[in-house]
């Protein structure tokens, strides 16, 4: 085996293919779209170069800000919402749940695997306002409250899918840090308990640090997910009312299709590749360190 | 040199090689670039999904009418939502991929584009080769003609006129009459909302219902040529007179008289609030005569409705004869599948279909109406009246904006009416999006 593996020629044979495959799929398409940024046109019309335009204009564009103000909101709540409510039932399922709690992942884990576009709908359903009210203004009016346009305004639709998408995918981040939980050894919590530690001093001194590196799995996982948010806006609000909740993703999408401009279109898909390249080295360069001391 | 030396390096150009090969045949595929004709096997028709007047007609031709075009040639529709079809059709385009038949999109501008992109047929062409050019209004053709790059290159299977569709009885309780003037309008709109019926049913969802009265206000105080003007850069809508007819619109909202859930209000629900009876007026083109003469839509009764042109602004320079007229989103058909079947197709749709649609979905189509249909609804008999006497027709809000002005516009007309965003705000975006080009 050692000698094959010293053998350049070997690894290139083994190496090559994949290298040429991934070559075609990724870095190609990667490079086509950054000479993207330095065009304007579209297929039809056809592509004039347009040096840093656009790049100048992605700096002053108020619509990129507003999406890129609302990508980041959006990212920060969720991640916090997402690894919080994760963690808490990732507790609840080895602290209290024990051995039982099977059915209760399943359950709560279910949501994970319905496609996003059904539980939009689910979800305008229950928000409804017009044509009737759908079930939470049903049960503000009966409990004396006014009811609420939910996906009439920005602020409400933004709770909607905030809402919408922590419930979509919390049980993912639960089963993921249970993961990480259960391989805390028994002896360690016994001993702890040993020793007089209880309820929060032992989830503050033990459980915590022996779980940091899956919770920063989990925080990587969702920043990198929740600031690449595209499908469930689509489905839940088409980026509105407005463009109110449009998140640089959709704001691109648009950019490049609807208003067929390809250039531009990839400018802000640079911006928002170098977003997450910043997020994953920050992330990378904390998780070096070594957490657990 | 060893000969497994060369041999190793042989195998590993060969895998290279191979993979490489492997590659570009999977990720190439037919490049579409022949400029010739390719025929299809389907007459394949994209639409929008909010039609509900087209694709019945069609259907009912291809098992009667033309059933012999659809034993050669099936037909074979399929929808998206109207706010995706612009992006669907360039997608296409790029892949070289158009349906035989498609539907124009929310904006002329880039139907214009596929025009000078030679992607379209020309009808005046093709249907005189076919015989059958005079078989179509030419009021529609010159409307297609201002709309989409100066050629007759899309078929007109609708003709409508816009104004006010209104619940008689409603007016009549109240002994109001037809409003002439903007004011008249408000003041019959302010009686409705004292009495808990909504004034105006329109879809904030959708957007554009919202800013068809923005534009009949800006003709009517503006004059016909107002947006024309903005289009050329003679004026701005961030202009004090724009902003004000913004600012109107906005009231509406304001004074509660587009009802309290308008922004959530899809264009299906908008319309039941009319024909059920829970608003009094409802602004929409002609095209909604459908659901307006079908009894079980319609519980208001279907005599019931009038209908009655966007009122006059007292002292505007526009007039209330000018009605917004359209081609609905007319359909077309691609010049790279256009075959003689498909021209076939395409002669059999312009001999019937203006009959076909006027008689089965009462709505008015470009293509003229060879014999007489008999039993038409008196308010189908009063629009094919109107369309036939204006001669000064005026375009909507978003008729000559680009793309992105006009996704902005019908976007965010909810919050204009919500006071989410402010006259100010709504025109200064939409002047920023036509500046941008």
């Amino acid at each position: 085996m050692k000698s094959v593996l010293g053998d350049r020629r070997a690894i290139a044979i083994l190496l090559g293919p994949a290298l040429v495959v991934y070559t075609l799929v990724m870095l190609v398409p990667v490079v086509w779209s950054f000479g993207y940024t330095f065009v304007s046109g579209n297929p039809l019309e056809g592509f004039r170069f347009a040096g840093l335009s656009n790049f100048s204009r992605l700096v002053d564009d108020p619509d990129v800000h507003a999406a890129l103000l609302f990508t980041l909101k959006y990212a920060v709540i969720m991640t916090i919402g997402q690894v919080v409510i994760g963690y808490t039932l990732a507790l609840f399922y080895v602290f209290v749940l024990r051995r039982s709690s099977t059915l209760v992942r399943t359950l709560v884990f279910f949501p994970v695997v319905v496609p996003t576009v059904a539980v939009a709908l689910l979800y305008q359903k229950i928000f409804q306002s017009a044509p009737r009210d759908g079930i939470v203004n049903e049960l503000l009016v009966n409990v004396g409250l006014d009811r609420v346009d939910w996906l009439g305004s920005g602020t409400t639709a933004f709770i909607v899918i905030v809402v919408m998408d922590i419930w979509r995918s919390v049980g993912f981040y639960g089963v993921l840090i249970y993961a990480g939980l259960i391989d805390i050894p028994d002896d360690i919590i016994e001993s702890a308990r040993i020793d007089g530690a209880r309820g929060w001093s032992l989830f503050r001194r033990i459980v915590l640090p022996l779980s940091l590196p899956i919770l920063l799995s989990s925080i990587i996982f969702s920043i990198n997910g929740t600031i690449k948010v595209f499908d469930s806006v689509l489905a839940l609000t088409n980026g509105g009312p407005g463009s109110s909740n449009t998140p640089l993703t959709l704001y691109m999408y648009r950019t490049a299709f609807a208003y067929s401009d390809y250039g531009y279109g990839a400018t802000i898909a640079l911006l928002l590749t170098i977003m997450c390249f910043i997020v994953t080295l920050f992330i990378f360069r904390s998780a070096r360190r070594d957490i657990t001391t | 040199m060893t000969t497994a030396t060369f041999r190793d390096r042989r195998i590993v150009v060969a895998a290279i090689a191979s993979t490489v090969a492997l590659g570009l045949a999977a990720c190439g595929g037919d490049d579409g670039s022949e400029a010739s004709v390719d025929a299809p096997d389907k007459l394949t028709y994209l639409v929008n999904a909010e039609n509900g007047n087209i694709p019945p007609v069609l259907e009912d031709m291809a098992q009667g009418v033309c059933a012999e075009q659809n034993e050669v040639l099936p037909l074979e529709i399929s929808s998206i939502p109207q706010a995706e079809l612009d992006a669907q059709i360039q997608l296409l385009v790029g892949q070289d991929a158009l349906p035989v038949m498609f539907a124009a999109g929310g904006t002329p501008e880039e139907g214009a584009k596929l025009w000078e992109a030679g992607k379209l047929v020309d009808f005046e062409k093709e249907l005189e080769e076919l015989g059958v050019l005079d078989l179509i209004e030419p009021g529609a053709i010159s409307t297609i003609k201002n709309l989409y790059g100066g050629a007759f290159n899309f078929l007109p299977f609708q003709y409508n006129v816009e104004g006010i569709f209104y619940n008689k009885a409603y007016f009549a309780d109240n002994g109001l009459d037809e409003p002439q003037t903007w004011d008249d309008l408000m003041a019959a709109a302010e009686t409705f909302a004292a009495q808990g019926i909504t004034p105006f049913a329109a879809s904030g969802e959708q957007g554009w219902p919202i800013t068809r009265l923005l534009s009949g206000y800006i003709y009517r105080s503006l004059g016909p040529d107002a947006l024309q003007k903005v289009a050329d850069g003679e004026a701005k809508l961030t202009d004090p007179e724009y902003v004000e007819a913004a600012a109107q619109i906005a009231s509406l909202g304001e004074n509660g008289y587009l009802g309290e859930n308008v922004a959530s209000l899809d264009y299906d629900s908008a319309q039941n609030e009319f024909l059920t009876g829970n608003a009094a007026m409802f602004y929409m083109g002609t095209w909604a005569l459908t659901a307006i003469n079908d009894p079980e839509q319609n519980q208001i009764g279907v005599d019931n409705v009038g209908f009655m042109p966007f009122p006059a602004v007292e002292g505007g320079a526009g007039s209330i004869d000018q009605y917004p007229s359209n081609v609905g989103l007319p359909s077309t058909f691609g010049s790279g599948t256009f075959t003689s079947e498909v021209g076939d197709w395409t002669k059999c749709i312009t001999e019937n279909f203006g009959e076909m649609s006027l008689r089965d979905q009462n709505t008015i189509s470009g293509f003229k109406v060879v014999n007489d249909v008999p039993g038409l609804p008196p308010l189908t008999q009063e629009v094919q009246e109107i369309i036939a006497t204006t001669s000064d027709t005026v375009l909507w809000m978003e008729a000559l904006f680009n793309a992105k002005a006009g996704q902005d516009s019908s976007h965010n007309a909810a919050l204009l009416v919500t006071g989410e965003m402010s006259p100010e705000d709504f025109m200064s975006m939409l002047q920023t999006d036509l500046d941008a080009g």
